[in-house]
């Protein structure tokens, strides 16, 4: 039966955790994000399952690789210091192919930066960002609703990849109440042979490992990895569009930016502007064959962000120089308003028809 | 990932009696630790109680980064590779989530003592029922012999060449005695590996160790001053004996803290 | 009913800003309607005030981050110097008038004052303004049914605070009452 209430974000992640049958939640205090915690530290027991307040980062996430080793359903969520303090624990996990749920509730940096929400982890999260050559899949909610989604999506899809997933969302996503309606869920049944359960007579031990010293095995394990993420590219991008049909100019933004993207592409329409949206749900892995199809519909792209500039190298190495990309992009925890962005479109459009 | 399981060797003629063998839960493989060096004793010793349990269908180890980073080659049980320090937080989920289980880490006093202190100080505050099996033999074994937290004074390593100064690097740190500090830590002991003697005493402690850990008793450590001959630029022989006139000047031997002793634990006035 | 209603509250941490939106979103969900609330956050952090966005839309809404309102509830000096000039056009400036003692001089919007400090007084609690304004906005822009909002109240509240639902209906009702004679204030 359908479940409909009324949640901040970060709460609807908790509960969706819950929901898709998470054992384990190890988690470290760090605002904006911290309901996470506080909501699983409440609920979780009442479910049996295993919550523990960490230390730091750094051993929140090796609890989570303990737990995923193990073959258990595991989650940390943080936000962008705190994810920061993680990263040599995801770039173990990836190594080990141990499947996880890691949440990161970006505020603006770098450094201890605001508390205010930004988008400047985009590189940290789609392009590795710990040491070594790995992917993680990335998945972007842009509403309270998705909070919730990303988290069973994120759970399926690691374990069908054995593949760490990374939800990057933003404060204000975190902290803003929306409706969220839960769906009733089947946990996928997943092979979790290779866990360390302990080693019955029957089968040969289970080593949960990341080191292959000799450097043609380790070789083959990074061949592995990357067909592995290769295979990801080819089945698993997602992405929302809103009025590309027609459209003669394509706002491209994710999460929070997305939203207010979307009213400046209403505001610009009213004005008789055509004004499409590719919102990427997917991060990695990044909607580039779309995009490549639309240059050749549009004159030209604006990246909205709240950052410097991250995403905007993504669509340009996507539409291979065939429109121009422009990005407008608002940092330190300030965030543009519609009628910001519909300005950027205007000035757009008078250049082009003046030409 | 999954290994293969070895090629087992058997020698023995049939009329002959067995006395001693390889336990079944260590794998027939040769190691790579250097000839003399206490880790292999002690992975033996490890996989002989694991055997005696009979919990090698129970038992999960979390092994370190240092020179005991290929353990899960050596003993056949499930284990896991941890990040340099962070064993007793791996050890601590998989705990939580298996409480029936045998959790136990292995690490060095690099892996344990500097890098991972923090992870194993709150491990045992919080009192994990797990097993921490601390290898200190004052040394990184893995980097070829750099100065560790426990490192002698005035010895010399490739990082302290004049010898470790405790001015400017305090003294070595006595884990052990620490540790047993904390409310959460049950049974805390130091046992050396370069005497039968202690050889057997090391056997014992490891099996009490398991025995309170069924107990739900609390974090258990034992420390164990081992030898690093490579490193410490000495035979086995003169390594054997460094540690008997030297470390153990440092690192006390005998039980700091039992469950049904508590007040063995040190505090701030008999440390 | 109108479509879409954007509205800013914005006063002082304590004055029962952020509940007063949350309750209102409630109510909303409540009357099958989609829904945003924003607390404070961004730029708006800043100036000494709380405040939060309160969206109700009959379709998806896009920004829950917006610029200009449809209405805004003020309820103190600060949060007036700061939002008056933002409510849109023809919008609705409904402001606590013992909290202000400058009010905007705009005539392109309904301003109204609302002594709900004072009444508050007379409810004998004054953690009740807030449910005040809310009924005296409901007067005024009845985007949701008050039946919903002690709905939402009763599933909000923690049993052990049943016993002030019926204090915060005659809050409610209080406010109503004093928009009618606000109303009849300016006609005569």
């Amino acid at each position: 039966m359908n479940v409909t209430k009324l949640m901040k974000g970060n709460e609807a992640l908790a509960e969706a955790a819950i929901r898709a049958g998470c054992d384990a939640y190890f988690g470290y205090p760090i605002t904006p994000q911290s309901e996470v915690l506080e909501y699983l530290a409440r609920e979780m027991p009442r479910h049996n399952r295993i919550v523990l307040q960490a230390e730091s980062e750094v051993a929140s996430i090796n609890m989570v690789y303990g737990a995923a080793g193990a073959g258990f359903r595991a989650m940390t969520s943080s936000s962008s210091p705190g994810f920061s303090l993680m990263q040599e624990g995801i770039s173990y996990l990836a190594g080990a192919e141990l499947p996880c749920l890691l949440v990161n509730v970006n505020r603006a940096g770098p450094g201890l930066g605001t508390i205010q929400p930004g988008q400047g982890d985009y590189f940290q999260a789609t392009k590795g960002g710990g040491h070594g050559d790995y992917r993680l899949i990335v998945l972007a909610p842009a509403s309270v609703q998705e909070m919730a989604d990303h988290v069973f999506l994120g759970f399926d899809l690691a374990d069908q990849y054995r593949n760490p997933v990374v939800i990057l969302s933003d404060g204000a996503i975190g902290q803003m109440m929306e409706k969220v309606t839960f769906k009733p869920y089947q946990k996928p049944t997943a092979d979790k042979s290779w866990a360390t359960t302990g080693k019955p007579a029957s089968r040969k031990r289970n080593a949960i490992s990341s080191l292959f010293i000799q450097p043609e095995r380790m070789e083959q394990h990074n061949l592995k990895l990357t067909e592995k993420f290769n295979r990801i590219r080819e089945s698993e991008i997602r992405f929302e569009e809103v009025n590309t049909n027609d459209a003669d100019y394509l706002l491209v933004a994710y999460g929070l930016s997305a939203r207010i993207a979307q009213k400046a592409m209403d505001l610009a329409r009213a004005k008789g502007l055509r004004v499409g949206l590719l919102r990427p749900i997917t991060l990695f892995p990044f909607p580039e064959k779309r995009l490549r199809e639309l240059a050749t519909q549009v004159q030209g792209m604006l990246t909205v962000e709240l950052n410097s500039g991250q995403m905007v190298e993504d669509v340009r190495l996507a539409v291979e120089g065939r429109v121009p990309v422009a990005h407008y992009g608002r940092m330190g925890g300030m965030i543009f308003t519609p009628e910001e962005i519909e300005r950027q479109l205007e000035t757009f459009f008078e250049k082009a028809y003046a030409n | 990932m999954q290994t293969d399981e070895p090629v087992t060797h058997a020698c023995v003629p049939d009329d002959y009696d067995v006395a001693y063998h390889r336990p079944a839960a260590l794998m027939d493989v040769n190691m790579h630790y250097c000839p003399g060096c206490a880790h292999s004793l002690v992975h033996k010793l490890l996989m002989e109680v694991v055997d005696e349990l009979g919990i090698q269908d129970q038992t999960i180890g979390v092994a370190p980064v240092g020179c005991s980073v290929f353990a899960y080659e050596y003993m056949n049980i499930d284990m896991q590779e941890a990040a340099h320090g962070r064993a007793c937080a791996v050890a601590t989920a998989i705990k939580r989530l298996m409480p029936d289980k045998f959790v136990f880490t292995y690490q060095g006093d690099g892996d344990l003592a500097a890098i991972g202190i923090a992870e194993t100080l709150h491990a045992i505050n919080r009192g994990e029922n797990i097993l921490i099996v601390f290898m200190n033999n004052a040394v990184y074994g893995m980097t070829s012999g750099q100065m560790a937290p426990t490192t002698l004074p005035g010895m010399k390593t490739t990082t302290s060449p004049f010898g470790r100064d405790t001015k400017f690097y305090g003294a070595p740190m006595k884990i052990a005695e620490l540790v047993a500090q904390l409310p959460g830590s049950s049974y805390v002991t130091r046992q050396v590996v370069n005497s039968p003697h202690g050889v057997r005493k090391t056997k014992q402690a490891l099996l009490k160790a398991f025995d309170w850990q069924k107990q739900n008793a609390g974090t258990c450590l034992i420390e164990i001053i081992g030898n690093c001959p490579s490193n410490w630029r000495m035979t086995p022989l003169e390594a054997s004996r460094f540690i008997d006139e030297e470390m153990v000047k440092s690192f006390p031997v005998g039980d700091i803290k039992t469950p049904d002793q508590p007040s063995l634990a040190p505090t701030p006035e008999n440390l | 009913m109108k479509q879409l209603e954007e509205l800013v509250i914005a006063g002082f941490g304590g004055q029962g800003v952020l509940s007063l939106g949350m309750t209102l979103a409630y109510a909303g969900m409540i009357d099958g309607k989609e829904i945003s609330w924003m607390p404070s956050y961004g730029p708006e952090m800043r100036g000494g005030t709380a405040n939060c966005i309160t969206i109700l839309s009959d379709t998806r809404i896009s920004s829950p981050i917006i610029s200009t309102f449809d209405s805004a509830i003020i309820l103190n000096q600060p949060s007036m110097d700061k939002f008056a000039e933002r409510v849109k056009p023809g919008g609705l400036l409904l402001y606590e008038s013992g909290n202000i003692f400058k009010p905007s001089t705009r005539t392109d919007i309904q301003l109204m004052g609302i002594p709900a400090t004072t009444e508050a007084v007379r409810l004998k609690n004054n953690k009740t303004m807030n449910m005040i304004m809310l009924g005296a906005y409901l007067q005024l822009r009845p985007v949701v049914k008050i039946e919903s909002v002690m709905q939402a109240l009763a599933e909000v509240l923690p049993e052990k605070y049943h016993h002030l639902l019926d204090l915060n209906r005659q809050a409610l009702e209080l406010g109503a009452i004093s928009v009618e004679f606000q109303r009849e204030l300016i006609q005569t």
